[in-house]
Order: C-alpha cells, then structure tokens, then sequence
C-alpha cells in the first residue's frame, strides 16, 4: 500500500496531557477532565504516525504553500453590485452590555 | 419508465423530445426522495425556493452542506453553523442557476469535511444506499448516496483529500475533483484552501462531463481560481484509448490492498490494455508519505480557516455557567466546545500544534517540504504518461461504526486520493466492479493540471466498455 515502512530507528514522539491542555488553550477549545485522556491518546497516535516524515531529506527542497503558483491578485478599484445591508445584516446582535 | 433512476443526459433527451417535462423529473425526484431517503438520511433539508424551470439544464441537483446557497441553512454539519442562513449563493450555485439547475435540497457531509464515512455530521450519519448497515463515503457521503440512490440526478461535493472520489467509489458513481483553481471555491466554507475543490458525483461519465460544462471557470472572487478557457468536455467522450499511455504505480499494489479491489484493478488494467492503451509500470516514492503529509497540511490550514467560528459572527454562542478564566474567553471556549464534535476538535488541535512555535519547522514546513516532493514525483511520471492509475481506496465499504474510534485507520482511507490534492491535480473515481459482499469497487484515474479531458477520455472509454455504472442498489 502506500505506506511507508516500519522504522523503529526513529524514536517515536509522544504527546502528554500538559501539551493537549497547552494545545487547547491555543485554540480556545474547552477540553473537560474526562476527555484529556481521549484526546491526549488519539492526537499522540497521530503525531507518532507523522513523525515518519522527519526521516526524509528536505535540506534543498523548497516549500509548497499552493500546487498551481499565484501572485497577487489585484482588481481595479470600482463599485460592483454586493449585498444590500437589508439582505447582508440578518441577524440580531446579542446583547453586550455586561 | 422511472424518471428518477435516469441520467441528466437521458433525461435532457427526453425533454428535448417532449417525452417528458422538467416538472415531471422534479415531482419524479421528490417522490424517490420521500420513499427511500428515510432509509437513506443523504439529506440534511430539502431547498425552500421553487424550482423555476427556465435554462437549458433543468436537472434536480443534490447540494453539499457546505456549498452557501442563498437562504438556505448551511451548517457543513457542525453544531456551530447552526441558524446560519447563507445571504449569497457561491459562484457554483450561481452557475446552476443559471443553466436552470433545480436545487432539491442539501446534504449530508462529514463535519466541516473531517472524515471518510459521513458519521461525524451533527445529524447522524448516512448510509450506504447498496448496504444500509455501511458507509457511504465521505466526506461527501450524503452527495454519493444521493446520487446513487436516485435522490438526486446528480450532486456537488468538495474534495480536499478525497472526499469526492472515495464516497463516489464506495458509492458505486462517478466523482470528479477538478484541477486546482478550475471550479471557483468562492461560497464554499473553507477546511484547507490549498486544497479544498469543488466538483460532479454523477451517474456517468457524459453527465460528469456536462456538469463540469456547467461548473468549470474563471471567477474573480477567487483569487486562486484560474484564468484558462474551459473546453467543451463532452467533446472528450471519445471511445478510444489506442496508444495512450497509462502509469501503474508500484507503490499502489503491495500489501494491506484488499484483494477484491486488487483483482477489480488489475481487470480494469487488462481491459484498457485490450482497447489499445500502453501499460506502464512506474513509481512515486514519496507517496508513502502523503497521508501524513496530508494531515499536517490540512489541519494547519484548518485550525486557522476555522478560527472565525468564534460565536461573535455565526450560528452558535454560548457562555458557561460559571467564569473559568474571563467573559471573552470564556465564551470563545464555551462556544467552540459544544459547537464543534471530536473530530473537528482532534483536527483543530493537531493543526494549532503543526503551527506552534517550536514546532512550526518540524511540522509544517517540513510537511509543505515533502509535498513539494510528492509533486515532483508526479509531474516526472507525466513527463511520459498520460494518466496515472490506482485504486480509489484500499478497501470497499466498510460498517457503521466500525472506524470511528481509531481516527488514524478511518485516515487510511485516503491513501490513494490525497496525492492529487496535495498536487493540486486533477482525478476521477469510476466504478469498477463488486466486492462478494455486494459493495461497489473504484478506479482512480489521475491526469495532469488541466486536462480534465483525458480523465474523462480515458474513463469514458472504460465505461462503454463495461457495465458496472449500470447497477442498481436495491431499495
């Protein structure tokens, strides 16, 4: 299959619960005591199964942040048709004041 | 004679000899829906606007949930999106409307397109139309089984790793995902935009064809859509595949590969070679590492598109009952934490953690790297062939259920699709036979950027020569 070959040569990393919680801060994502151990073993099993990309040689090799290259897209600065505010602000703001 | 069970194609025959009208098909289509999709669940809710029955191309369409479509809710099956009323409708739906398209409703998707077996939706999964017990595929799951049910004449999906391609090959249809850049993503809610396209789940190879007519093009509200004129694809459905040259990667056939779909693969081989076409064995070293380089690239950008669903501008807030670190925060958190589901939350946290400091090079530089090196080994081997061949996935169908607490296996699905995301190429999944069990068999055909044409050329000529897009799900 397209899998890679066991090599026990690398050393597999592990995440602990610290780094989860550490991880959920960043992403403002409330993980509750009973879920960390879960978590904490599915994101570890995952990033062990990346890891296998560390072995490969990337010294000369450039990035690819898009397949098909683009540059800067500019347009000229003209009115085109957009949404009307009656059809754009359909919604009801909470309210704010604490 | 059934409307509903017939292709686009078929159906603009009949309407074009007054045989039958587009009221008919659309009646015809809703009836199928009330009577199987019970069983089905492919879709979400059905479109509030009236058909109009003006255009050329006056088909019943099934739409993926995360498609905007002006007043019409669309959640990509998350919690948080709940209550969100799209105001516009994407440049694809625009497209469809215009030809006359009739938008029958929405369907059902894996949440925000996290996953291969449509069963991390808010609404519960779908099922497989061929086996209720099995999956249809994902994340475009509710398009696939749709489409093959007869619910739809034909449906659009997203694919950002597959998720075309594999639900259109558990699902027994065809799937297409365009070359990057040639269908507008303008109004479809990002998951990863350097690889997120959207594309056809369709009955056949012409209807594929007709529906890319449709859909394929230049839009300036997509800045990394592509300014090359769109040919006529059906001009491409050409029953010849002499001389063609086609590359087997060997990296493709060696173990874990169900042997079922191996045989349908290698039958599938043996009969274009018949035909006249040149088989090559060739290799892509790098592919091995496509999965994981694949879950570094898409989950940074996931983490970050998925960052404005913050409970201020959409669906969803909510505020816990208690202050745990202040009001702000707290809402954020709270928000985000019943408005997306486990999965979404795994593939959030693993693409904050690729991008956090200290770990940013070790991870996504690194995997941006080794995506590099997967192109490179594509663009060598269509230096000298014209398609590239393998199965859609490694295994057929597989049972409710039966993936959903090992994230990293449902992930291996995708092994032979994500390449041509991270390429940014085009490829298509057509069925190719049957599993004992009863299930549906992919092939997948991958082309260079752009020639969609002989995708369809050389899938097209596989279909006439076979009849396995015939078959029917029994109901």
């Amino acid at each position: 299959m397209f899998l890679p070959p066991f090599d026990d040569s690398i050393l597999p990393m592990s995440i602990s619960k610290e780094d989860v919680k550490y991880i959920a801060a960043l992403a403002r994502i409330d993980v509750p005591e009973d879920k960390l151990e879960g978590f904490t073993k599915s994101l570890g099993g995952i990033v062990q199964y990346v890891e296998q990309l560390q072995k490969l040689d990337v010294s000369n090799v450039k990035p690819t942040s898009h397949a098909v290259p683009v540059g800067n897209v500019l347009r000229s600065d003209v009115v085109k048709p957009s949404l009307i505010s009656k059809e754009a602000l359909v919604f009801k703001v909470p309210l704010i004041i604490e | 004679m059934n409307l509903h069970s017939l292709t686009a194609h078929a159906l603009l025959d009949l309407f074009k000899s007054g045989k039958a009208s587009s009221k008919e098909a659309y009646e015809a289509v809703l009836g199928r829906i009330k009577a199987v999709d019970p069983k089905v669940k492919a879709y979400v809710h059905m479109a509030h606007a009236q058909p109009g029955y003006a255009g050329d191309f006056q088909i019943p369409i099934a739409i993926k949930d995360n498609l905007c479509t002006k007043g019409e809710e669309i959640t990509c099956a998350s919690r948080i999106l709940k209550g969100f009323r799209s105001p516009y409708d994407a440049g694809v739906i625009e497209r469809i409307k215009k030809s006359g398209g009739t938008i029958l409703g929405i369907v059902n998707m894996d949440e925000f397109a996290f996953g291969s077996s449509c069963e991390t939706s808010c609404y519960g999964p779908t099922f497989n139309p061929w086996n209720l017990q099995c999956v249809p595929g994902g994340s475009s799951g509710g398009s696939a089984a749709a489409v093959a049910a007869d619910e739809a004449m034909w449906a659009l999906g997203s694919d950002t790793g597959g998720s075309i391609r594999q639900p259109a090959s558990f699902c027994g249809i065809v799937g297409l995902k365009p070359t990057y850049g040639r269908v507008s993503r303008y109004g479809l809610i990002a998951f990863a935009s350097s690889l997120d396209q959207i594309g056809p789940l369709t009955k056949d190879v012409r209807d594929c064809a007709l529906l890319m007519n449709i859909i394929a093009g230049y839009d300036e509200r997509d800045s990394t859509s592509v300014n090359e004129p769109v040919p006529d694809y059906t001009k491409a459905l050409v029953n010849d595949v002499r001389g063609l040259k086609i590359g087997i990667p060997k990296e493709a056939f060696v173990e874990g590969l169900d042997p079922e779909v191996r045989r349908s693969v290698e039958d599938a081989i043996d009969l274009l070679k018949k035909q006249g076409a040149i088989i090559k064995e060739v290799s892509l070293p790098h592919t091995p590492y496509a999965v994981a380089t694949y879950y570094i690239v898409a989950t940074a950008e996931a983490s970050s598109n998925l960052a404005r669903f913050d409970g201020v501008r959409y669906g969803l807030r909510a505020q816990p009952a208690k202050v745990r670190k202040n009001a702000l925060i707290d809402m954020y958190e709270e928000t985000r934490s019943l408005g997306f589901g486990d999965e979404a939350k795994r593939r959030i946290m693993l693409g904050t953690y690729a991008l956090s400091s200290g770990y940013y090079d070790a991870y996504y530089l690194r995997g941006q790297k080794v995506r590099t090196l997967i192109k490179n080994d594509l663009d060598e081997v269509f230096k000298d062939c014209d398609v590239i061949m393998t199965p859609t996935s490694p295994t057929v169908s597989f049972k409710v259920g039966e993936k959903v607490s090992d994230p990293l296996s449902m992930y291996l699905s995708d092994i032979y699709t994500i390449p041509a995301n991270l390429a940014g190429i085009p490829a298509i999944s057509v069925p190719c036979g049957f599993s004992k069990s009863g299930l549906p068999i992919g092939l997948q055909l991958m082309g260079k950027a752009f020639d969609e044409e002989m995708l369809l050329r050389v899938s097209y000529t596989y279909e006439q020569n076979t009849e396995w897009h015939l078959k029917k799900p029994k109901l």
